[in-house]
């Protein structure tokens, strides 16, 4: 399982990354594309939306599933990744450079909340047992 | 295995597994003001015996009369082999396929119709059909829904058939979707679409009837150009036989066509019955393929290269998805589909031109005898497919109780629905119909009307 260590991670199988600028890049694990299998298609938000933590904003769809992908921290959403749409294929060979969308966080500090590698892996392999 | 119900035994052995008190128990989540307390108009069980001889005794009470009656189900010729082959066991006896890829036949005959659908419709894709051009209305209405995210409100059309707008607004309304209706104009019967408001601004879709419930044919270019003007979705409601003369709903309008096109293929080989079995279809343009619900048939290749047919794009559909699916439809209409599909096969592009012109025909014939008749009128001036209004000079359902003592069902009484058009018929003659059908029709109008 690549669990990079530099990342923070969600218990819905989202990894998190702090940009330079403050803003958070959000796209799914390893784990998550090996479960889901072949993807065919990414529905992803509109820039400019408002989201709440947890709240779904982006369907990764496989074929044999289609899985909400939800937002790791209440925010805006100022950029996504519509070249993706396009290779959705790309998050299966490389889902930490695929990244879906971008979020600017109304509070940064919320990021302590997530999960750090060890705490993710802890918790994939908990919940494949 | 037996069909037979479950003993009270077995029932309270599965209870007593679950840990479920009792059947009701199991509904519990289900708000009481959902809850349908029971079918108390549904009569006493039958044995067959008892079925057979009512079923007989009503067939009989229906007669073999002469049927000039349209509204939305229409009399064709039907092919003796279209059921000869739709009734054979490997047809007739399979519901929608759950094994799906192990029935290649039918998983064939779906893809077919989809292909023809969308080949007639001008669309990209189709699904495998729903239950009836009503619900295939409704479902039309939520994929724009869907696609336009966070637009709620859909332009209608009063002059839409006036079953669908119940259905829809049935299968809609508890879903938080605003329905507005368009109003016709008395000279013309047809919607004025260029008179939508700018304010209608936040619509998702806007729906186009061809022909509409009257039988005349809309503006349908400017109709489609209107609601992409306010930013919405054009979804086009069509008797599918009226397309093999009329413009494609892909095409319409200056843009890209319609984005969606609904409607029912019941005068595809599907004889007249008490309310159904239909065929409702449903058809996409590329960009709303993921909003499409129900069941699509995809065309691969095996390992060895070999064509075979897979259900395709299951993925947002109930049995994976859940509550979260695209819709709440898990079937399709798997007769009534194969059936439409053995007769468009049959009757090929160019039969099905000769059916829809042959029809128009015969509605132009009869409107000229009728048009001899003192006080009989067409309602409207405008081109029309196989089906026109009328008006009468008294009531038309006295008319039609006198017509029907002739053994002629005379049309369909407007006023039920329309009650603004005064003493109105709906009124159709497909190929069905010859010469000497068109002057008893004439004559019994006339009697009718004298006595």
């Amino acid at each position: 399982m690549n669990i990079p260590e530099n990342l923070r991670y969600t218990a819905t199988h989202e990894w998190v990354r702090l940009e330079a600028d403050g803003t958070l890049t959000v796209g799914i694990t390893d784990h998550a594309q090996e479960l889901l299998g072949d993807i065919v298609f990414l529905e992803l938000p509109e820039a400019g939306r408002r989201v709440a933590a947890g709240e779904e904003c982006a369907v990764v769809e496989s074929v044999k599933a289609a899985s909400d992908i939800y937002a790791p921290l209440a925010g805006e959403v100022v950029a996504v990744n519509t070249p993706a749409t396009d290779d959705p294929a790309a998050v299966n060979r490389d889902p930490y450079a695929a990244w879906l969308f971008r979020i600017r966080p109304d509070d940064a500090g919320a990021m302590a909340g997530l999960l750090d590698a060890a705490a993710y892996r802890h918790a994939a392999e908990s919940e494949s047992h | 295995m037996s069909f037979i119900p479950h003993t009270a035994a077995d029932v309270g052995a599965m209870l007593c597994e679950i840990g479920a008190e009792s059947i009701e128990a199991l509904f519990d989540e289900i708000p009481a003001g959902l809850r349908c307390a029971g079918l108390e108009r549904l009569p006493a069980a039958m044995n067959e015996a008892e079925v057979t001889r009512l079923m007989q005794s009503r067939a009989r009470a229906d007669g073999l009369a002469l049927n000039f009656i349209g509204a939305g189900a229409y009399e064709h010729h039907i092919p003796a082999a279209v059921w000869q082959i739709a009734g054979r066991g490997e047809f007739y006896t399979s519901y929608t396929p759950y094994q799906a890829e192990a029935s290649q036949g039918t998983l064939q005959l779906l893809y077919e119709f989809q292909s023809m659908m969308a080949s007639l419709t001008g669309m990209d894709a189709s699904n495998a059909s729903v239950y009836d051009g009503a619900s295939a209305a409704a479902e039309a209405i939520l994929m724009a829904v869907r696609a336009k995210r966070g637009a709620r409100r859909v332009l209608i059309p009063a002059a839409l058939h006036p079953l669908y707008r119940r259905t829809v607004r049935s299968i809609v309304a508890a879903q938080g979707i605003e329905l507005v209706e368009l109003p016709w104009e008395a000279a013309s019967g047809t919607t004025n679409w260029k008179a939508i408001a700018a304010g209608a601004q936040e619509a998702a879709a806007v729906v186009v009837a061809q022909p509409n419930f009257f039988g005349v044919i809309e503006d349908a270019d400017a109709a489609t150009d209107r609601a992409h003007e306010i930013g919405a979705l054009a979804i086009a409601a069509c008797n599918p036989l009226a397309l093999a003369l009329l413009a494609p709903p892909g095409r319409w309008g200056s843009g890209a066509g319609a984005d969606i096109c609904c409607g029912d293929a019941q005068p595809f080989g599907i004889p007249l019955s008490g309310g159904g079995p239909y065929l409702g279809y449903l058809t996409c343009k590329q960009p709303l393929l993921r909003q499409l619900p129900g069941r699509i048939v995809g065309r691969t290749v095996d390992l060895d290269g070999k064509t075979g047919y897979t259900l395709t794009l299951q993925a947002r559909e109930q049995h994976i998805r859940r509550a979260k699916a695209t819709s709440n439809i898990c079937t399709n209409q798997g007769l009534m589909t194969a059936a439409a599909t053995i007769h468009l096969a049959l009757v090929g592009a160019e039969g099905l031109h000769r059916i829809a012109a042959a029809s128009h025909a015969r509605t132009r014939e009869l409107c000229a005898r009728l048009a001899a008749i003192p006080g009989v009128r067409p309602l409207f001036p405008g081109p029309f497919f196989h089906e026109r209004a009328i008006g009468l000079p008294r009531p038309a359902a006295g008319v039609l109780e006198r017509m029907v003592r002739n053994g002629i069902l005379g049309g369909h009484d407007l006023s039920q629905d329309y009650p603004e058009l005064g003493h109105a018929l709906l009124v159709c003659a497909t190929e069905t119909k010859t010469g000497a059908d068109l002057d008893r029709y004439a004559e019994a109008l006339a009697e009718a009307l004298s006595c």
